[in-house]
């Protein structure tokens, strides 16, 4: 037999009787589970998971179902094929051996692979003082329990809420208290809501919102410390600026942690910003090489991506985790040249105060913006990034038809100040900068964050060893 | 039945929601909610929904979720 008789016979033989196991049951898994299957993998396919709940969608939990209208447990994802795996649910992987190839699991059990799909995503940062954090009426929101157990404690109703942090989902989070509302303190340690991740013009924009529906915003402040009744209830919030405001339910939306530690000792490039990958999804080992039979997708992933500077990109998307696992999993299951790139242009959306808001691109990777059309007195406009002459991203609020637009000039490395759509131009095109934060200075994480070093920047030092 | 809607697609034409308002709600001038598991009673009106959605972002599962659920 040639050698390609050979390889195709091998990979044949892979798609027929192969053992695939996916850890993390959710978004990213699932999608990857029906791409092998759609893919004609007919080998054996385990999806472990730590929750005990078949795959659920998690945007619809700090929107419908906080305000009420949808129970959690209706979240559940549609299922677009028959994925015949053998489901292990509500038990956790512990750790990884790559020399033996095996998922070590939390009730001893070990489950050996052949590929490895990572989709173990991210967790609710948890407010930094245990004792504190294990006060009632202390919320963070990721999981399903999470959204049901701070709907229940919004549905009582509470005489004050405090958000700390003013990212998406704490903006999300305010926006359904003022619905039903419940009054709202939001503190938050940048200059504005959303400032890491759409700048401080966005920002203030996003402020006066908040604002005008009747939140009481605080910004360039921390929470210092949350005091609890002798019934172990929280009551009170102390802030940096020596104020205090009494409140029976505090959210702590601080960003989010990688679910990362149980690869601790396997040898793969995991750490803070996730599990580093090739943009074909293919895990890196501690010294940057490619692994074989080890796959990443979803929020726990980062790739280095063309559009910016080859910098990795670590998305918490949704659409990153259902196009990086499709991804990922045609790659389990194919060879070189049948390899394909996920290089997902990111996007997102979230609806606060009866806003739609969206962006395409990566705005922190601009540092100048521009207002290209509607009004911003309004709340209804887009406006685009820039860097260096070109189009990085562009957000709109209450205009996502034109994000399309916006995307088709990203993609192409479109000038920046954008050549103007032709329709409802605001009067004042000029561009300023966008104002992002220092990267230094703690603030709610953005979604989208650029963990590499730009190539012309030369900020790390190296000294390779010598044997 | 259980459905999706891909928000980066949707564009807030709401289609959806003249057709099944029940289940699709605008929240402001374009931004959608929706019942992501709505009565099986709805399932015609849904479907109409989905086939009405101009840049189709309403995802209805194809089979039953109930399938392998968890073994421990
Ligand atoms: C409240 C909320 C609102 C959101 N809103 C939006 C939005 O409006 N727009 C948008 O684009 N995105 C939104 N997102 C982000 C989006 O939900 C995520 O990008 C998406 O869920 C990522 O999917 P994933 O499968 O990569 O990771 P996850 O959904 O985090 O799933 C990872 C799974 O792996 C499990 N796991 C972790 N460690 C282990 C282990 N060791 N062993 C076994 N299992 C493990 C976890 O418990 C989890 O179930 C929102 C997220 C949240 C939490
Ligand atoms: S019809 Fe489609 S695009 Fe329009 S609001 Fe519904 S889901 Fe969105």
């Amino acid at each position: 037999m040639t050698l390609r008789a050979t390889v195709a016979e091998l990979v044949r033989e892979f798609r027929a009787s192969g053992r695939i196991v996916i850890v993390g049951a959710s978004l990213a898994g699932l999608r990857a589970a029906e791409t092998l299957r759609e893919e004609g993998f007919t080998g054996s396919l385990t999806i472990i998971g730590d929750e005990p709940y078949e795959p659920y969608d998690r945007p619809p939990l700090s929107k419908q179902v906080l305000k009420g209208w949808v129970p959690a447990d209706h979240t559940k994802l549609p299922r677009m094929r028959e994925v015949d795996a053998d489901w292990r649910l509500g038990v956790a992987a512990t750790g990884l051996d790559r020399a033996t190839k095996r998922v070590r699991l939390a009730d001893g059990e070990q489950v050996p692979y052949d590929r490895l799909l990572i989709a173990t995503g991210t967790r609710a940062r948890q407010w930094p003082n245990p004792t504190e954090a294990a006060l009632q009426g202390v919320h963070t929101i990721r999981s399903r329990d999470d959204a049901e157990q701070l709907q229940k404690a919004l549905a009582e109703p509470p005489s004050r809420v405090v958000v700390i942090g003013a990212g998406f989902i704490g903006s999300e989070v305010a926006s359904v208290c003022r619905e039903l509302g419940i009054p709202v303190t939001v503190v938050e340690r940048g200059s504005a809501p959303l400032v890491g991740a759409l700048g401080g013009v966005i920002g203030e924009i996003a402020a006066q919102i908040q604002r005008d529906h009747g939140v009481d915003l605080r910004c360039g402040l921390g929470v210092s410390s949350l005091e609890g009744d002798s019934g172990g209830h929280v009551r009170r919030a102390h802030l940096s600026d020596g104020t205090t405001v009494d409140a029976d339910v505090v959210v702590a939306s601080l960003g989010s942690i990688r679910n990362v530690e149980w690869l601790e000792g396997s040898g793969l490039a995991a750490g803070f910003w996730g599990v580093g990958c090739d943009a074909g999804g293919r895990a890196f080992d501690i010294n940057g090489v490619v692994t074989d039979s080890i796959y990443v997708a979803g929020d726990v992933a980062r790739a280095p991506h063309v559009l910016y500077e080859y910098q990795f990109l670590a998305m918490e998307h949704w659409d990153n985790a259902v196009l990086g696992a499709e991804v990922a999993a045609h790659n389990m299951v194919n060879l070189e040249p049948h390899y394909r790139p996920h290089l997902l242009l990111p996007g997102f959306w979230s609806g606060q105060f009866g806003v739609n808001i969206k962006s395409v691109g990566v705005p922190p990777f601009g540092d100048e913006i521009v207002f290209t059309q509607g009004s911003v007195e309004e709340r209804r406009f887009a406006a685009a990034y820039g860097h260096r002459g070109r189009i990085v991203a562009a957000v709109t609020f209450d205009h996502g038809k034109w994000l399309e637009y916006y995307g088709k000039l990203i993609e192409q490395s479109g000038p920046f100040p954008p050549p103007p759509p032709g329709w409802d131009q605001p009067p004042d095109m000029k561009p300023m900068p966008a104002e992002f934060p220092d990267p230094r200075v703690p603030t709610a994480v953005p979604d989208v964050v650029l963990t590499g070093h730009a190539p012309s920047e030369r900020t790390a030092e190296f000294r390779p060893r010598r044997h | 039945m259980r459905i999706v809607v891909d928000l980066n697609r949707c564009q807030g034409y709401a289609q959806c929601v003249y057709l099944a308002h029940e289940v699709f709600r605008l929240n402001g001038q374009e931004a959608l909610t929706y019942e992501p598991n709505p009565d099986d009673e709805r399932r015609l009106q849904v479907e109409r929904a989905a086939a009405a959605c101009p840049v189709q972002a309403i995802v209805i599962a194809r089979v039953d979720g109930a399938e392998g659920s968890a073994t421990s």
